[in-house]
């Protein structure tokens, strides 16, 4: 196994401990929920948007440290973004967590690249992303971690 | 008594390494290591006398068949029961709970009856009945757990156990709180009012004591793997006037006495409800798991894992805000595991730091969603016992979980 610093950085176990854009938004115009069946994870997010930006977003839920603080650093990334910059910097997280090659240029993100040598926490890692994806889409329906998507 | 420092030479998955440490295996509730006596009865076994059983008239089958009937007499011997009859061979506890949910459920359940459940239920003595119940139209009805000391609420028992409840089925050692449920007193209560009972043993039977008849339940449901036995097999137990009058679930092979292209008639019990080729095999193997059971002594094992549990919870319980489930081992006996919880660091993230010092744990909500829910948790971390575990292993557990929440205080 991999040594768990790699894992559990230190930009991770901050946003876990001090979650940002934690709790219910209650401007939201858009709601998703994520869940991670086998784990028990759970993820709402609340977005408000206008026009085609995001222009509030918070999430709450439970999880380990890694679903938590992915999260949180989510809200951070995709705060004034479009959906479909939204979508582009997921496909990069997305990267980043399934290679382990983290770009130099994004800084906080390059954090979860410790994940791709724990297979088993890659749903945990973009559990939040999921979600914050189906509520742009408008699709308040679980985004589940144990299907197509991962 | 078993010399317990011996009984980890007889489990060979035991000797390894995990991550550079040697293996400290707490996984016990979710699957049990198997002996070396047991994985060399199933690999003799199809070695020499693998052939499918029931009317087979050559040497190999006649050899396989009072293999698979022998395990069944072993298995009646080992929970007491009146006759082997009265065991019937299924994929494990689950399988065995569907069978009789659908198969009695189905012939005697209807609008207007209650199912009575408790709050502590495992979902494998829970989504079936869910099941059944919207077929039937009975409803379906729980005993409330009275909170983190994880204990039936009794005081609440004659609330809930009305003429209407049919069927009562409860746990007998609950897997994430490690109680131990007062079944033969549960089994009398439901029979006063004419439901019959159906008991999860799951946790218990490879670790205590099982007499059915002392107990007095109708059925009694267990898996083999977690009594040192293999996967794939387990067991139900029912009364056989409940069994001969109970439908067949499953249609197939072997459970005919006579089949037309338009109807047929049913063998008895047990071959009624054992469709197909059955897992001949993994029950011979579970026979031999008995055996090495009865050696080290059900009653001794009892003690000991409900010692390792008491000396787990003692020094667990010294750990900064860790919250114990299930009763305080000085209040009563527990079974041997022991569930607990972090309000600031997740299960999961536990059980990953464990396994980095070669412990196996299990964290979440241990299919106990609704329990869990009741106690406002979102899952626990689980380390449960057996026969091979050692008291030395609670202290390395104490100090991994030492390390993990010093690291995610730093």
């Amino acid at each position: 196994m991999s040594d768990l610093s790699d894992l559990y950085q230190q930009v991770i176990l901050d946003h876990n401990k001090r979650p940002r854009n934690r709790g219910r938004l209650p401007t939201a115009n858009r709601v998703a929920h994520g869940d991670n069946p086998t784990c028990g994870d759970q993820c709402n997010v609340y977005l408000r948007v206008e026009g085609d930006r995001i222009a509030e977003i918070s999430f709450d839920g439970s999880g380990c440290a890694i679903s938590q603080a992915s999260a949180s650093l989510m809200t951070t990334q995709i705060k004034g973004k479009t959906a479909a910059e939204a979508e582009k910097l997921y496909q990069e997280f997305h990267n980043i967590v399934t290679t382990g090659k983290a770009p130099e240029e994004i800084s906080d993100v390059g954090a979860f690249a410790g994940v791709h040598a724990f297979p088993a926490r890659i749903k945990c890692a973009t559990l939040g992303w999921h979600a914050a994806l189906n509520a742009l889409k408008g699709d308040p329906a679980s985004a589940t971690t144990e299907s197509h998507l991962d | 008594m078993p010399s317990w420092s011996t009984v980890r030479d007889d489990f060979p998955a035991l000797h390894q390494k995990v991550n550079g440490h040697p293996l400290v295996y707490l996984d016990n509730a979710a699957t049990a290591q198997k002996p070396q006596v047991v994985i060399d009865t199933l690999s003799h076994f199809y070695e020499r006398d693998n052939s499918n059983v029931h009317r087979g008239l050559h040497a190999l089958s006649m050899r396989s068949t009072d293999a698979y009937e022998g395990a069944r007499s072993r298995i009646a011997k080992f929970i007491n029961a009146a006759a082997p009859e009265e065991i019937i061979f299924t994929r494990g506890t689950t399988e065995s709970i569907n069978l009789v949910a659908a198969s009695w459920g189905g012939a005697n359940l209807k609008a207007g009856d209650v199912i009575l459940l408790t709050e502590m239920e495992h979902h494998s003595n829970l989504v079936p009945w869910q099941l059944i119940a919207k077929r039937t139209g009975a409803k379906l009805r729980y005993l409330p757990v009275t909170g983190d000391d994880g204990l039936l609420d009794l005081a609440r028992l004659d609330r809930v156990l009305t003429p209407e409840v049919k069927v009562f089925a409860f746990t007998h050692i609950s897997n994430s709180l490690g109680t131990i449920n007062p079944v033969t007193e549960l089994c009398a209560r439901a029979k006063k009012v004419g439901a019959i009972t159906v008991i999860d043993g799951a946790q218990a039977i490879g670790h205590m004591p099982v007499d059915v008849r002392a107990v007095g339940c109708d059925f009694y449901a267990f898996s083999g793997h977690k009594m040192a036995g293999v996967t794939g097999i387990g067991v139900l137990y029912g009364r056989r006037a409940l069994l001969d009058a109970m439908p067949p679930w499953q249609g197939g092979g072997g459970m005919i006495s006579n089949v037309d292209f338009f109807e047929s008639r049913w063998k008895p019990t047990p071959e009624r409800f054992e469709a197909g080729t059955p897992n001949f095999a993994d029950a011979v193997a579970l026979g031999a798991s008995c055996d090495y059971l009865d050696a080290l002594g059900r009653d001794q094992i009892q003690k000991h894992d409900g010692e390792l549990a008491r000396v787990a919870y003692e020094k667990l319980s010294t750990l900064p805000g860790i919250r114990l489930l299930g009763p305080a081992p000085s209040q009563q006996e527990r079974g041997g595991l022991v569930s607990f919880a972090f309000a600031d660091v997740h299960a999961h993230d536990i059980v990953t730091f464990a396994d980095e010092d070669g412990i196996a744990l299990r964290g979440g909500h241990h299919c106990n969603q609704p329990l869990m829910r009741k106690l406002g948790l979102t899952g626990t971390t689980r380390a449960s016992f057996y026969v091979y575990n050692t008291p030395e292993e609670i202290d390395v557990l104490v100090k991994s979980l030492q390390r993990i929440l010093k690291f995610f205080a730093g």
